[in-house]
């Protein structure tokens, strides 16, 4: 890991007049400024940093050496699969038949690319099971919200408006509350049994027909597949609710088994966890949202639409009449949904199956060869990832924050700590199927040395890092008197 | 050890009511402090808003989490702790001292399904 911190900014380079472009020849004479409206004139010039090539290159490249990304080491974030981005993904996405359409080209003019976004549809929709899926949601909580509006469309058409509240397991990602609420549904929350899957015994009186629907999310955020999930679908589709799928953990189950067989009606997938393209800042993002038959009527407008014809296919765009309306402009984020085909295609059928037993092998394997020195609570195979309860041996006073930032020094990001809620000191790893066994082998060294070190060492630990560009962050002052702009960074010293 | 202060009534949600006459104040306890970590937010009900046993009347986000706070009583807030608005951290410096709400109790018979010191205590594994 880079240890040096790269703390310039571009404004700080600047030099009044110098210069790394040059503007073309200006070819219009037949426009005049001062024509203007007032409210639309600059009173004064912008405040551009002037500087050259040179300087414009290091200043990006030694700030992406600030940055620790999946290309740079192994990063076990848990809840959220972080895995490698081919550069084919990339190579597809920059083709330039691509990148130089324009969206309100005439569809005759870019068949290829609405062949591109059907096909993946379709790749989708036969990987989960499902009848259809749009992509235009720009993210996962986006598509969750989408899912969500599909499911009210879908009461409101049989005028079943009573239908008001969605039941979300208490180990739920906390973007499936908060994406019912802005849809205007009220949460209700069921309560899991102590190996960590939903509680059918305390989800049987919560249903009523106020109930829209259950978001779940399998195997869920324990990385503990649902193994009631045929009774619980079941028993929400007997009282009149839709089952939805959070598609955060889906790369544990691809090819494995398909949502839409254990029961569910409505899902999203983000195509930055479970197809490869990039994540987080890393993004855009993109949610896609798919549907049993008999909802897609409801899918977002606009869809695109296959027709048969002699000499091959043709493909239209369409808004639906019972469609929920427009969720995004146009298609959604073409160049992810050309990223995550890429990723389909590269793999191929045969190979899209490993994935998810993979990705089960390789979590199996680092929990496994770390629950002597970790505390296991939920014991037995997990999926994609796993939880530990902090370090086995609580008497040092290290916690997995501790653990979390020590892991740092040895060149490992840190995985998810404090989330699920449900232990004190989780602590959560998902490796992903991308992870060769020596990378796996030297993390699960690492993390045994710190368990070590903790014993011997315990005040080291506790003031880890050591060896990164900045210290221990003060997480509090930062929550409280955060400094957002370069200016009050200024006024403070 | 976490700190647990006779003659309280504590619930399971880790939240507390100290009850003076007809009134009830009502905050986390020292183990959830302990267990959230710095707090850096309290969001708290207004005055004469209804709180309802069992239902949440706010949250505490500290640096590790957001936890939900949820009313062991039913009232009516007579007045809510101004000083956690500007200094949330106190509730780490004493979580009984520091009370987050005070409401008109509208049911005194709720406070019996309630546990005293001796029953948080165990609950705790303390």
């Amino acid at each position: 890991m880079n240890n040096t911190y790269y703390g310039k900014l571009i404004f700080e380079l600047s030099k009044e007049g110098r210069r790394g472009y040059s503007l073309p020849k200006n070819e219009l004479d037949n426009y005049k400024l001062d024509t203007l409206p007032a409210q639309l004139m600059r009173s004064e010039a912008p405040a551009l940093p002037e500087v050259d090539e040179l300087t414009v290159v290091r200043h990006y490249t030694n700030m992406s050496n600030n940055n620790f990304g999946v290309d740079t080491g192994f990063y076990p974030l848990g809840s959220c699969t972080m895995k490698y981005n081919p550069k084919i993904n990339e190579d597809m996405a920059a083709h330039r038949d691509f990148t130089c359409l324009h969206p309100l080209q005439d569809v005759d003019t870019v068949q290829g690319a609405l062949e591109v976004y059907y096909n993946l549809q379709e790749s989708l929709a036969e990987l989960s099971g499902l009848k259809e899926f749009t992509l235009n949601p720009y993210a996962g909580a986006h598509g969750e919200l989408t899912g969500l509006m599909v499911m009210r469309s879908y009461h409101a058409s049989r005028g079943d408006n009573k239908r008001t509240k969605v039941i979300v397991p208490d180990s739920a990602h906390g973007t499936n509350p908060a994406s019912a609420a802005v849809c205007g549904l009220n949460v209700v929350v069921v309560k899991s049994r102590p190996d960590g899957t939903v509680d059918v015994d305390d989800l049987r009186p919560l249903l009523d027909d106020t109930i829209a629907g259950m978001m779940m999310t399998n195997p869920n955020t324990l990385g503990i597949f649902e193994h009631n999930i045929a009774e619980i679908a079941k028993l929400v589709h007997d009282c009149g609710g839709l089952m939805y799928y959070d598609g955060a953990n889906l790369n544990p189950m691809l090819g494995v088994c398909r949502p839409g067989d254990l029961g569910f009606d409505i899902m999203h997938i983000n195509l930055h966890k479970t197809f490869s393209t990039p994540h987080g800042g890393g993004g855009p993002g993109s949610g896609p949202v798919g549907v049993r038959e008999g909802l897609e009527q409801f899918l977002p407008s606009p869809r695109v639409v296959r027709h048969e014809e002699e000499e091959g296919h043709h493909y239209t765009v369409e808004n639906g009449d019972q469609s929920l309306g427009f969720i995004s402009g146009f298609l959604g984020n073409f160049a992810v949904v050309m990223r995550a085909y890429t990723y389909i295609l590269t793999l191929g059928h045969e190979h899209v199956k490993n994935v998810g037993p993979l990705a089960t092998l390789n979590a199996n394997y680092v929990k496994e060869s770390l629950k002597d020195c970790y505390e296991l609570p939920l014991t037995g195979v997990c999926k994609h990832e796993f939880v530990f309860d902090g370090l086995k041996d609580k008497s040092t006073g290290v916690t997995t924050l501790d653990v979390a930032k020590r892991l740092l020094d040895y060149g490992f990001h840190a995985p998810t700590i404090y989330f699920p809620l449900l232990f004190h000191e989780a602590l959560m790893i998902e490796p992903t199927e991308n992870e060769s066994k020596e990378t796996l082998d030297a993390f699960i060294e690492v993390m045994r040395k710190i368990a070590q070190e903790a014993k011997e060492q315990p005040d080291m630990v506790k003031t880890a890092p050591h060896c990164t560009p900045v210290r221990r962050l003060d997480d509090t002052q930062a929550a409280l008197k955060p400094i957002i702009t370069y200016r009050e960074l200024a006024t403070q010293e | 050890m976490s700190k647990i202060i006779e003659g309280l009534c504590y619930s399971e949600s880790h939240e507390y009511v100290k009850v003076e006459g007809e009134f009830g104040y009502i905050g986390i306890t020292d183990y959830a402090q302990h267990e959230l970590g710095n707090v850096v937010y309290v969001d708290m009900p207004e005055v004469d808003d209804e709180v309802t046993a069992g239902e949440e009347f706010g949250a505490v986000e500290s640096v590790k989490a957001a936890s939900d706070l949820v009313s062991p009583v039913s009232g009516t807030v007579v007045e809510v702790n101004e000083a956690l608005e500007d200094e949330p951290g106190l509730i780490n410096k004493d979580a009984f001292e520091n009370w987050i709400i005070k409401v008109q109790l509208s049911d005194k018979s709720e406070l019996e399904g309630l546990m005293d010191a001796a029953a948080y205590k165990a609950m705790i594994g303390e």
